[in-house]
Parts: C-alpha cells; sequence; structure tokens
C-alpha cells in the first residue's frame, strides 16, 4: 500500500464529501419529480376512461369528461402557434442577420425582457387589449395571449441556433452572387432549421401549461368548439375550475385531466429529444 | 482582424517598381489602395495590375494583408463592419467601388473559393447549382444539370461524386469538399477566380490534385491565389506579389521572383530570413 501524506488524504476527503453532497442533491430534485409524477399517476388513472377523453363536461353525478378541453388544448396551441412561430422566427433572423448595431440591441433586451413577464399580466393586458372592445372572451384572445408568451421564447432560440451557422457559410454563398435575403432563407435558415425546430417545440411545449393568460381571454366553457369567436376550454382552466370545486368527483377528473396534460407535454419534449438527437 | 506582425524591426517601404509589363490586357487594375479595419489600416497604397488569363500568387508573412487584399477585389469585406476602402480597383475598366456598383453582379463575375471548405448543408448537386439557380442562369433543368457535370468535371470531382449526386456534401471529404467549392464557384463561369490559401488544410495528395486543376483552370480564368506556401506558389503561378506590413513589396514573374528579386526584403523573406 501506498502511504499518503496529509494534503493527499484531505484531498480525497473533500473529494468523497463533495461527489456525495452533489449526489444527494441530484437525488433529492429527481426524487421529488418522480413523486409528483407518480402520484398524478397513481390519482389520475382511476377515472380515466374512454368515455372521459372524449365527452365534454355533465353536472355533477353524471360522469362527463375532458374531450371539449383536448380540443380547446389544442385548437389554442394551434392559434398561437399560427401567429407565435412565423413573429417568432421573423424576430430571430432580424437579431441574428439583420440587426447587429445598436437597434439590434434594443430588440434583443426588449425581446428579454418580454420573457420574463409574469403570463398573467400577458393575460390582462389581452384582456384590455381585445376582450373588452369585443365585449366577449373568445379563443381567438386566449390564442394572441399564448402567442405573446411564445414570441420571445421562439425569438431567443432562433437567433441562437441562426448564431451558431459558421459564417464561412454566409460568405460562401454571397460569393457566389447572392442577394442576403437568398443567404439567409436559400443557405443560413435551412441549416439551422433542426434547432429551430427544437426551439418552436420547447414553446409550445412551454405555452400548453399556462393557465393564467386563458383566465380571462379564453375563459373556459362546458362545450365542444364551434367558433373562434366565442370561449374555449383548455386543459388547464379545467383543472383549475375542477380543483377548486368542492366535489370529490370532480377533484378526481382534475387529477386525470393532469395526467392528460402531463402525457401531452412530455409527448413534446420526447418529440423535442428526438429532433435534436437528429442533428447530431 | 488587427494586423499583428512579430516580425523582425524591418523598414518598410511601398514598391516605387511598376508593374511587369505584359502584353495581356490588365483584367484588374488596383491603384492607390487603403483598407482599414476601425483606425487600423491594413492596406496601404497598392497599386498593382493583374493580366487577364494568368494564375497571380500572392506570398507575404501572416497578417501582411494578402487576404484582406484578395477580399476588396469582390468586396467581400463590405460584409465585415467597420471597414472602409479608399482609391480605385477597375476591373475591365469599371471601378467596382464606384457608387451604384451592383455587387451581386460583381461577385458573380468575381468568383471566390476560401481558405475552409464551406459547402451548404444540401446535396452535391444543389452545392455546385446553387449559384446557377440563384442567378437563374440556366433556362432548363437538363442545361443545369450539365453545367452542374461540366464544372463538377473542371474541378476533377466528376468521377468521385457522379454516382452521388444527390447525397449530402458533407459526407465528401476534406478535399472533395475543397474542390466541390471549386466546382460551385465555376459553374456561374466567373472571369476571375480569387482563391484564399484554398489547400492549407489538405494533404499532399488534395493539394496536388487542386494546384493541377489551378494550372488547367488558367487556360480560361483570371486566378489569384493567396498561399503560405512558397513552393505552391513557384508552382502554380506566372507572376507572384510579396505582401509585407500591409504594402506591396514586390511584383515580378514567378521565376524571377524566386531566383533574383529586385527587392532586398523579397529576397530575405524567400529564403527564409524571417517571416
Amino acid at each position: 500500500m501506498t502511504e499518503y501524506g496529509y494534503a493527499d488524504r484531505r484531498r480525497r476527503a473533500t473529494s468523497a464529501v463533495m461527489t456525495t453532497l452533489t449526489g444527494l442533491c441530484t437525488l433529492l430534485a429527481v426524487g421529488a419529480l418522480l413523486v409528483i409524477l407518480s402520484y398524478i399517476a397513481w390519482q389520475g388513472i382511476g377515472s380515466l376512461s374512454w368515455q372521459f377523453l372524449i365527452d365534454r363536461p355533465r353536472p355533477v353525478g353524471e360522469g362527463g369528461g375532458i374531450g371539449n378541453a383536448i380540443v380547446g388544448s389544442l385548437v389554442l396551441l394551434l392559434i398561437s402557434s399560427g401567429f407565435g412561430l412565423p413573429l417568432g422566427i421573423c424576430v430571430g433572423i432580424y437579431l441574428s442577420e439583420i440587426g447587429r448595431g445598436r437597434l439590434g440591441g434594443v430588440v434583443r433586451f426588449i425581446v428579454d425582457t418580454l420573457t420574463g413577464i409574469p403570463s398573467i399580466v400577458t393575460g390582462v393586458f389581452v384582456y384590455a387589449i381585445l376582450v373588452l372592445p369585443m365585449k366577449h372572451f373568445s379563443a381567438m384572445a386566449g390564442g394572441v395571449a399564448l402567442a405573446l408568451i411564445m414570441i420571445p421564447i421562439v425569438a431567443r432560440t432562433t437567433e441562437e441556433m441562426l448564431k451558431l451557422v459558421p459564417h464561412s457559410m454566409r460568405e460562401g454563398a454571397l460569393a457566389l452572387g447572392a442577394p442576403q435575403w437568398r443567404v439567409t432563407l436559400g443557405v443560413v435558415v435551412p441549416a439551422a432549421a433542426p434547432g429551430i425546430a427544437t426551439g418552436a417545440m420547447l414553446a409550445i411545449a412551454r405555452v400548453s401549461g399556462e393557465t393564467a393568460p386563458l383566465l380571462f381571454t379564453a375563459f373556459g366553457s362546458r362545450f365542444f368548439p364551434e367558433s373562434l369567436n366565442e370561449p374555449i376550454a383548455s386543459l388547464t382552466v379545467q383543472i383549475y375550475n375542477y380543483a377548486i370545486s368542492p366535489y370529490d368527483e370532480w377533484h378526481a377528473q382534475a387529477w386525470a385531466a393532469t395526467l392528460v396534460l402531463m402525457t401531452l407535454v412530455l409527448g413534446i419534449n420526447i418529440i423535442v429529444r428526438f429532433l435534436t438527437r437528429k442533428r447530431f | 482582424m488587427p494586423v499583428e506582425i512579430a516580425a523582425p524591426k524591418i523598414e518598410v517601404r511601398a514598391s516605387t517598381a511598376p508593374p511587369p509589363q505584359t502584353d495581356a490586357k490588365a483584367k484588374v487594375a488596383v491603384s492607390d489602395l487603403n483598407f482599414f479595419y476601425g483606425r487600423t489600416q491594413a492596406l496601404h497604397n497598392i497599386s498593382i495590375a493583374i493580366p487577364e488569363r494568368i494564375v497571380m500568387a500572392f506570398i507575404g508573412p501572416s497578417g501582411c494583408g494578402k487576404s484582406t487584399f484578395l477580399r476588396t477585389l469582390n468586396r467581400m469585406n463590405d460584409v465585415i463592419p467597420g471597414t472602409r476602402v479608399g482609391g480605385q480597383v477597375m476591373i475591365d475598366d469599371h471601378d467596382i467601388y464606384a457608387p451604384g456598383t451592383d455587387v451581386v453582379e460583381l461577385r458573380r463575375r468575381v468568383g471566390m473559393v476560401f481558405q475552409k471548405s464551406n459547402p451548404f448543408p444540401k446535396s452535391i448537386f444543389d452545392n455546385v447549382a446553387y449559384g446557377l439557380r440563384i442567378n437563374r442562369l440556366t433556362s432548363s433543368s437538363s442545361e443545369l444539370a450539365g453545367r452542374v457535370e461540366q464544372a463538377l468535371k473542371d474541378a476533377a470531382l466528376w468521377n468521385e461524386v457522379k454516382d452521388r449526386l444527390k447525397t449530402s456534401a458533407l459526407s465528401l471529404s476534406g478535399g472533395q469538399q475543397q474542390r466541390l467549392c471549386i466546382a460551385r464557384a465555376l459553374a456561374i463561369r466567373p472571369e476571375v477566380l480569387l482563391m484564399d490559401e484554398p489547400a492549407s488544410a489538405l494533404d499532399p495528395i488534395a493539394t496536388s490534385k487542386i494546384e493541377e486543376l489551378i494550372f488547367d483552370l488558367k487556360k480560361q480564368y483570371t486566378i489569384v491565389i493567396v498561399t503560405h506556401n512558397m513552393q505552391q506558389a513557384a508552382r502554380v503561378s506566372d507572376t507572384t506579389a510579396f505582401f509585407l506590413l500591409g504594402k506591396l513589396i514586390e511584383v515580378n514573374s514567378t521565376e524571377k521572383m524566386f531566383t533574383a528579386p529586385n527587392e532586398k526584403l523579397t529576397e530575405d523573406y524567400i529564403t527564409g530570413r524571417f517571416g
């Protein structure tokens, strides 16, 4: 056996303590997550049935389901993606390819600030500029509120992804007589496309869990949506309404709806992982 | 890129010797060109005439401005913020820095191959077709395919890729990628071809292929090549220009340059006394 000096033993002891400490912290964090997931699954699985997934809410004691909320959430995601993704991607392209000067810096600062705005503020804002003038809640207003949350996330991830495209590729295209806009749209954006798609998916996953901005915009509904101009149900608002109700049956349904929402977000995240893996 | 040189203290002055007399008409004529990165002056009073259908090599130590000068010839430096150009660059009697010059048209006529190969993440075919498509140089898909094939043949790459034109350009080896970039530049049939150390990252076999290629290409193109490798300059070029600290020291026929240069500085550099 080798004889270790004092300094050597001390170093080894520090290393062992720190390794254990980081390991424990990891266990704690991952453990908490696992407890949450398994608790939701355990609570929710009981009320889950095919009928529950396709039916609309019924009065207490008559069963009912969250079919309209699932449809509503998907409609809201479609509206918000329709506005939010193109706008966010365009802002990202501007930040990376065009706005290199002072104005670009200002826009970047504004986008960063927007990222930090609490989502309920976005909801109140959309309530003031859309819901009040229209005099009623609507799916459109809910979609716009979610889009406003998406734009800064998509803009920044798009910018980062475009900046990863080597400068030499832009020069190569310019040297072939390509005008700036064709370089950007024909070479740089396609090269960064998988990364941009990942950013878009993350933004969708993020807003699919939002409740606060929908409370004063999409409001919620007990029926399947018939137009974008009327209130619409969503999983998150439905969970909120059932969870604060006094009925045990609705509590159980809230758990089941939570399980469905979680599966939805998990599914989106798995798609993100798949896209990211393809790139490397 | 600020210019920093760790060379011995040498008094440098711009060459007063006139460019060598040639019978060919000057394709590119540069007079009193000054270039700045911000406040740093990278090029001082460069005047040079590049005759048609020859290979001219630019040599000099790192940071001497030869790449910067090359990039002024197709206004590639325009994309770097904070740069400034003074003087005149005439290509076919047209000042390319005159207001109203169509930079896109200029770059179509003055092609460029970069030090690091930079294929687009597209198929081999689409890489070569890129310049043809954006400039609408072909009117049918069969004509496009023909031009792509010709460019790949000119770049001595056709036999290696003809069976996999639809595969990604990134699947090619480094030397093949660089020849692909040459093919891409040749496809739009530029009049002048600028090459910025095109073989510096390649192994000797790939390098010799590119050198043979340059030798063949000068029948049709005016070629300007920047190189760190003096043997390469001696092998491929007809005329050589020596740059030092942002100044053009000497332009001479390559043979004379490497045997009996006019300037003491050139001789010192070529014989390896500094740089």
